[in-house]
């Protein structure tokens, strides 16, 4: 088998609170392969936030190692982090996190600044990955003018701007009701197939099912990880 | 993350409070152009300081005869005729640094001109007291030697003077009546306005030595050589104490005092006194511009207050910005080149406040305003230096947030 998109050999990660040390995440091994569709399940509490922020680079790992396309990124600072997520990796958020009173497209180009691509291309790649998303239309649209699907969309277009390896959505549904989340999860489905890695973090059994492995936290442990016959979102729309 | 983009974000950051953000710049508004208004204000007084030593001439000195002392009673300087128009040649002859000194003799009295007339002030003098108090004739010409030595019945008339006997007419070859003496008016003075004491120093005449001496003053001065002044024009560049110092010592020497017996003569050395004059606007004009620094300073601390309020308000997108990319120092300069932006629209805007303050106090006030190129600059480089120092912290404050904390945060 070809070198593990994702691979995390003890991972843990320990909070400090005043004089008390609460560990979030105690030695979680597993490996994620390039192309797959993986739903991180668990309580509040059971370290799956944890666990997602660590594969995101937005934190660091208090022991183990991980390794992310090869590299091991367990020892990076902080800047090179920025790097690795800038390269590598897509965020989609519960709570979109787009920035207020800009347009759609600056929203979605907004990674491409930090990499120093020049403005006609960022311009470029974000009206492709709009159009992508299906939100051709409202390239201009500022977030309040957009419903929270929509919003959601333009955050999954910002999120693949970069070409990630990897995208990481938490709780991407949280925030909508049933019809777009849905909706959203077809989406997601579609970029799968299309061969975009996807870990998603959920409590909801519903959308852990549109997933094709379902790794389950309790207590900063893994207490199971199982393949799943997942259900195709498109069809329930239809 | 190029420049270019930074500062889009900073003014699209700007942009969306505005109400803010034009209260935060009004610190720095006030601050610069108060900086402007002080330091022109300064500067004019310091210009017209400075005029006055050229109206009077530079390097002047004035010596004048020593006071008389009758019944215990002193007189005051000038009472007691002890130089001589001869001492004046010698000063002008002996000393090398004294490029002229020019003895004069004043007297006062009722001018006539036709049915005009108005009371003045004359001065016998010699051409010399042209080039000492650097005095143009604009119209006419100057004395005559035959005139100095035969007393020629010759004047030259002073613009306030000119006006009040003739109006607008010329007064060239007019002949007009000085203590009752008829004199022709060869030339007309340059103007030289007010001098430091707020005299009119256009309110004069000028005769020859000899023509006030004989013809004008009348008995009491005829038979004799004295003069109740000399005006000394030291050398450019030549040190003025040490002038001084040998025109005593030759004055002295003159008068053939003893070592121990005092001077029977006064020295005034005007433009010490205007130079410490100087000094003073200068530090008058330091003491205003540092003041108006400190409404400078108070603005930059509410360029931080605001600053901090925003990356208070704004973590989530920080963490959002770092999630995607963003390192540390690219969230330091963009809220470093808010800080600026802020700082510099308002130094610019207090620029042109400043400017248009500094004339419209000139305007109604009346006072003279000095505005300066230097203090321009130095007003916009300190409001920059304002908005880097003020929004250093709040910067690095937002660019050392922890991303996953900064996201969550609500």
């Amino acid at each position: 088998m070809a070198e593990a998109l994702i691979r995390v050999e003890e991972l843990a990660k320990e909070y400090r609170m005043g004089n008390n040390v609460v560990p979030a995440l105690c030695g979680v091994s597993l490996e994620i392969a390039a192309g797959e569709f993986v739903a991180v399940m668990g309580p509040s509490g059971s370290g799956k936030s944890t666990f997602m922020n660590l594969l995101g680079c937005l934190d660091h790992p208090s022991g183990g190692r991980y390794w992310l396309d090869g590299q091991e990124v367990s020892e990076l600072t902080g800047d090179q982090l920025a790097g690795v997520r800038n390269r590598k990796l897509g965020f989609v958020f519960q709570h979109f996190n787009l920035l207020a009173r800009t347009s759609a497209q600056d929203n979605v180009a907004l990674p491409l600044l930090y990499s120093g691509m020049p403005p006609g291309e960022r311009k470029r790649h974000a009206e492709q990955r709009l159009a992508q998303v299906g939100l051709a239309e409202r390239m201009d649209h500022h977030p309040a003018q957009l419903s929270g699907g929509q919003q959601q969309r333009v955050a999954i277009a910002r999120a693949l701007v970069n070409d990630p390896q990897l995208v990481l959505a938490d709780e991407p549904t949280g925030a909508l009701d049933s019809r777009t989340s849905v909706e959203i999860m077809a989406l997601l489905q579609q970029l799968n197939r299309e061969g975009i890695t996807i870990v998603l973090v959920t409590h909801e059994h519903d959308v852990a099912n549109f997933a094709g492995r379902i790794i389950s936290f309790r207590d900063g442990r893994v207490i199971e990880d199982k393949p799943n016959a997942a259900n195709d979102a498109a069809d329930l729309l239809r | 993350m190029n420049f270019a983009a930074t500062l889009r974000i900073a003014l699209l950051a700007l942009r969306v409070n505005k109400m803010r953000s034009a209260l935060t710049m009004l610190g720095i508004i006030i601050g610069v152009a108060a900086v402007i208004i002080m330091i022109a204000v300064g500067g004019g007084a310091q210009a017209r300081v400075e005029e006055q030593i050229r109206s009077l001439g530079s390097n002047i000195i004035i010596v004048m005869s020593g006071s008389m002392t009758s019944g215990g009673a002193r007189g005051g300087a000038g009472s007691q005729p002890t130089i001589s128009e001869d001492d004046g040649y010698a000063i002008g002859r002996e000393i090398e640094d004294i490029q002229a000194a020019a003895p004069t003799l004043r007297g006062s009295g009722q001018v006539v001109a036709g049915n005009a007339n108005w009371s003045t002030t004359f001065y016998g003098i010699t051409p010399d007291y042209l080039e000492v108090r650097e005095w143009t004739i604009v119209e006419g010409r100057g004395f005559e030697q035959a005139e100095m030595n035969g007393a020629g019945k010759v004047v030259l008339i002073g613009q306030t003077v000119a006006k009040n006997l003739f109006g607008d007419a010329s007064p060239l070859d007019q002949v007009i009546r000085v203590r009752k003496v008829p004199l022709t008016i060869i030339g007309v003075l340059d103007r030289k306005g007010q001098s430091m004491t707020g005299q009119d120093q256009d309110d004069i005449l000028l005769m020859p030595i000899s023509t006030a001496r004989k013809r004008v003053l009348g008995a009491a001065q005829a038979k004799s050589r004295s003069v109740g002044s000399i005006m000394v024009k030291v050398r450019q560049g030549a040190d003025m104490g040490g002038a001084d110092q040998r025109m005593r010592e030759l004055l002295r020497q003159r008068h053939r005092l003893q070592a121990g017996q005092d001077d029977d003569f006064f020295v005034r050395n005007l433009s010490e006194i205007l130079q410490a004059q100087e000094a003073s606007s200068k530090v008058m004009t330091l003491l205003l511009a540092a003041v108006a620094s400190v409404s400078l300073l108070v603005g930059g601390i509410g360029i931080m207050n605001i600053m901090l309020v925003s990356v208070t308000e704004r973590t989530r997108e920080i963490g959002l910005r770092m999630a995607v990319g963003a390192r540390a120092r690219d969230i330091l300069t963009q809220f470093l080149v808010e800080a600026v932006t802020l700082s510099l629209i308002g130094g610019v805007i207090g620029i042109l406040l400043g400017v248009g303050g500094a004339m419209l106090i000139a305007e109604l006030a009346g006072w003279r305003t000095e505005l300066s190129g230097s203090s321009i600059v130095l007003a916009a480089g300190f409001a920059g230096a304002v908005g880097i120092f003020f929004g250093y912290y709040p910067a690095r404050k937002a660019s050392r947030l922890l991303p996953i904390e900064a996201l969550r945060y609500e």
